[in-house]
C-alpha cells in the first residue's frame, strides 16, 4: 500500500450516497462535525485563554470565560522567570536546548535517510532487504529496551548529559523512519534515467545529487516536518539522558507544571504549555498537509 | 580499481546507519537481554540468575497492576479512536463544505507532545479549578466528576486524553480509505435500492479491513508505548492506578535501583510489541513485493 498522496479531495465516495431532500439530515451532520471541532479545539482554547488572565480570576472559576482583565505577566514570568527545578531561569534556556538539539538531529538524519533511501531503491545489493527489513523495525521498538545500555554508552563516550548526545540518541533512533521515506519516494522514481545516466558515465554520488535530489523537495520536507516534531516533543530521552544545560523544553515543562513547592501558578502552567506547543504548533498550520502525509507513511507501510 | 569502488560504493554509504542500528538498536536490545538475566541492581553486573527477575517481576503487584492498566486502557483507547475515527472519516465524507477546515482542526492534536497534552487535561479534570469547578460556577451546583482522583477510575481519564490526541489521526486513515472506495459499487448498490445505511454498515466498513488492521497495529503500539502521558497526567497515580509498563519500567530502573527486574520488563514490552508489528510487516513486504 503505497500512499502517494495523503487525502484526495475531489472525490467522495459518501457523496454518490447522499439523498436530496433531507436537508434536516445534512444540519444534523454539520452541526456533530462543528461539536467534534470544538471538542478538538477546547484544551488549546482553555490554556490560551486562562494563561493571560491573573491567578486570582482562575480559582474564581470559569475556565471557559475570557479574561476579565487581560495580562502578559504569566508569559514573561514562563519565559524568563519562573522556578524550573531548582534555578528560576523561566522556560528559556531550555527552549534553546530544544532548538540546539533539534536542528542537527533532523538534518544528519534526513540527509542519511535520504541516501539510505537511495542505495535501498536504486543501487540494491544482495541482502538489501533484511537491512531494509532491520532499519524498518528499529522503528517500533520500545525505547525502554534501550534505556539502560544508552545511558552506559553515553556515559562511555563522554557525552552523558550533553546536547549532542541526545542528538546522537535521535539520530539513530529516527534513522528508520527517514529510511522509509526516502525509499518508498525514490522507489517511484523511475530507474530508467538511473541507468541512462549510469550509461553516460556518471557516478554513484553525481546521480544522487544531480538527478535524484532535485526532485526530492516534498520527500525532504515531510522527513524534516516529521523529525522535528517527534524530537521536539519527545520526552524520555530527554528525562533519561539531559543534565542542567541541556535539558529540553518537554522535560523543563514537565518540572515546572509538576513541581510542588509553592502557590502553583496555573496560568504560567499555561503560558508555558502553549510556548512548548507553539513550534510543532506553526509547523503544524503551515505545512500540516506533510506532517499527515509522513504520519500515513509511518502507519501504512510501503 | 574505479570499477571496484564504484560498484562498492552504495555498501560503504549504506554501511554507517546500518552499523547504528545494528549496534544501537539489536545489540543493545540483547545487552539488555542479557540484564534481565543478571543481578544488575544500581549498576549493569554480569552475574548471571537466569529467569530469577521474570519469576519476581510476575510475583509484583505493581507489575500486574500496570498490565491490568495497560489492557483496559489499551482496549479503549484502540476501541474509541477506531469508532470514532471511522464515524468522523464518513461524517466528514458526505461532501462537506468545510471539509478543508474541519480536518485539520480534528488533526492538529498529533503535533502537541504529550506532556502538553496532559498539562492540558490535567487541569481540565481537576475538580477543584476545571470542569467541575466551572460547571459550578455555572449554577450546576451538584455536578460532580473526579475521576482523575479516584483509584478506580483515573485510568479512564488517561483514555480520555489519548483519544483527544490520536482520534484525528485515526480519522484522517479511514477517510483516506474511503477516498479509494469505488463509488461504482456504491452507485451499483443505490440502483438495487440499498438504503445508505445498509450500504455503509453492508459494503463499505467490510472494505475498510486493511485500515481496521493498520490503525490497530499504530494503536496498539503506541498504547505499549504510553509513558509521558502518564506522566504528565496522572504521574502513575492516584497510588498505583494508573501506572503502565512503561512507567514502571522506568521507576525500577532508575529510581527503585532493580535494574534487572526493570530490564526484564522491557524486555517482556519489546515481545509485546514485535508479536503485533513483526508479522503486520512482514505481510506488507510481501505483499508489496508482489505488487
Amino acid at each position: 500500500m503505497r500512499q502517494s498522496d495523503t487525502l484526495p479531495e475531489a472525490r467522495s465516495s459518501g457523496a454518490a450516497v447522499v439523498q436530496r431532500g433531507f436537508n434536516w439530515q445534512r444540519i444534523v451532520l454539520y452541526i456533530i462535525l462543528l461539536l467534534f471541532a470544538v471538542y478538538y479545539l477546547l484544551p488549546l482554547y482553555v490554556m490560551l485563554v486562562n494563561s493571560f488572565k491573573p491567578l486570582a480570576e482562575i480559582r474564581g472559576g470559569d475556565m471557559l470565560a475570557l479574561p476579565g482583565t487581560w495580562t502578559t505577566a504569566p508569559w514573561a514570568s514562563a519565559w524568563s522567570t519562573a522556578q524550573i527545578g531548582v534555578q528560576a531561569t523561566g522556560l528559556k534556556p531550555y527552549f534553546i536546548n530544544s532548538i540546539l538539539m533539534v536542528v542537527p538531529a533532523v538534518l544528519i538524519s534526513t540527509v542519511l535517510g535520504a541516501l539510505n533511501g537511495y542505495v535501498l531503491t536504486k543501487w540494491r545489493f544482495r541482502g538489501h532487504g533484511v537491512v531494509f527489513g532491520l532499519l524498518l523495525l528499529s522503528c517500533f521498538i520500545p525505547f525502554q529496551i534501550v534505556l539502560i545500555p544508552m545511558a552506559r554508552m553515553l556515559g562511555l563516550l563522554g557525552l552523558a548529559g550533553t546536547t549532542w548526545g541526545l542528538v546522537i540518541v535521535h539520530v539513530v533512533y529516527g534513522l528508520g523512519f527517514t529510511t522509509l521515506f526516502f525509499r518508498n519516494y525514490y522507489e517511484a522514481f523511475p530507474t530508467e534515467l538511473v541507468r541512462a545516466a549510469q550509461m553516460d558515465g556518471a557516478g554513484f554520488f553525481r546521480i544522487f545529487f544531480r538527478i535524484l535530489l532535485p526532485s526530492s523537495g516534498p520527500i525532504i520536507v515531510v522527513s524534516v516536518i516529521w523529525q522535528f516534531t517527534n524530537i521536539w516533543n519527545d520526552f524520555l530521552f530527554g528525562a533519561s539522558f539531559a543534565d542542567v544545560d541541556s535539558v529540553p523544553m518537554t522535560v523543563a515543562l514537565n518540572n515546572l507544571v509538576s513541581s510542588s513547592t509553592g502557590v502553583k501558578e496555573y496560568n504560567v502552567h499555561f503560558a508555558g504549555a502553549v510556548l512548548a506547543a507553539l513550534p510543532t504548533l506553526i509547523v503544524y498550520v503551515v505545512s500540516g498537509r506533510y506532517f499527515v502525509r509522513g504520519l500515513m507513511a509511518g502507519a501504512v507501510k510501503g | 580499481m574505479k570499477e571496484t569502488l564504484q560498484s562498492w560504493l552504495p555498501r560503504l554509504v549504506l554501511a554507517p546507519s546500518f552499523l547504528l542500528i545494528l549496534f544501537f538498536v539489536y545489540g543493545f536490545i540483547l545487552y539488555t537481554g542479557y540484564l534481565s538475566m543478571s543481578d544488575s541492581r544500581m549498576l549493569p553486573s554480569y552475574g548471571f540468575v537466569g529467569l530469577d527477575n521474570y519469576e519476581k517481576l510476575w510475583k509484583l503487584r505493581h507489575w500486574t497492576g500496570s498490565l491490568k492498566n495497560l489492557a483496559v486502557f489499551g482496549t479503549l483507547y484502540i476501541a474509541i479512536c477506531s469508532v470514532l475515527g471511522l464515524l468522523l472519516a464518513i461524517f466528514l465524507d458526505q461532501k462537506i463544505r468545510i471539509e478543508g477546515m474541519l480536518r485539520p482542526i480534528y488533526l492538529y492534536p498529533m503535533a502537541l507532545s504529550f506532556i502538553v497534552t496532559g498539562t492540558a487535561w490535567k487541569w481540565f479534570l481537576d475538580p477543584g479549578i476545571g470542569l467541575e469547578q466551572t460547571m459550578h460556577q455555572w449554577g450546576w451546583e451538584s455536578f460532580h466528576f473526579d475521576w482523575i482522583k479516584s483509584r478506580t477510575h483515573a485510568i479512564y481519564t488517561v483514555v480520555m486524553a489519548a483519544v483527544w490526541q490520536s482520534s484525528g489521526f485515526v480519522m484522517a486513515m479511514f477517510l483516506a480509505g474511503l477516498r479509494g472506495v469505488d463509488p461504482d459499487i456504491i452507485r451499483a448498490a443505490e440502483i438495487d435500492g440499498a438504503s445508505r445505511a445498509r450500504i455503509y454498515w453492508r459494503i463499505i466498513i467490510p472494505m475498510m479491513r486493511p485500515v481496521f488492521l493498520s490503525a490497530f497495529v499504530v494503536l496498539a503500539h503506541l498504547a505499549i508505548k504510553s509513558y509521558d502521558l502518564v506522566v504528565a497526567l496522572t504521574g502513575g497515580g492516584p497510588g498505583k492506578a494508573t501506572e503502565l509498563p512503561a512507567t514502571f519500567m522506568y521507576s525500577y530502573t532508575f529510581t527503585r535501583n532493580l535494574m534487572g527486574i526493570g530490564a526484564s520488563s522491557a524486555i517482556i514490552m519489546l515481545i509485546m510489541i514485535f508479536s503485533i508489528i513483526v508479522p503486520y510487516l512482514y505481510a506488507e513486504l510481501k505483499t508489496d513485493r508482489a505488487s
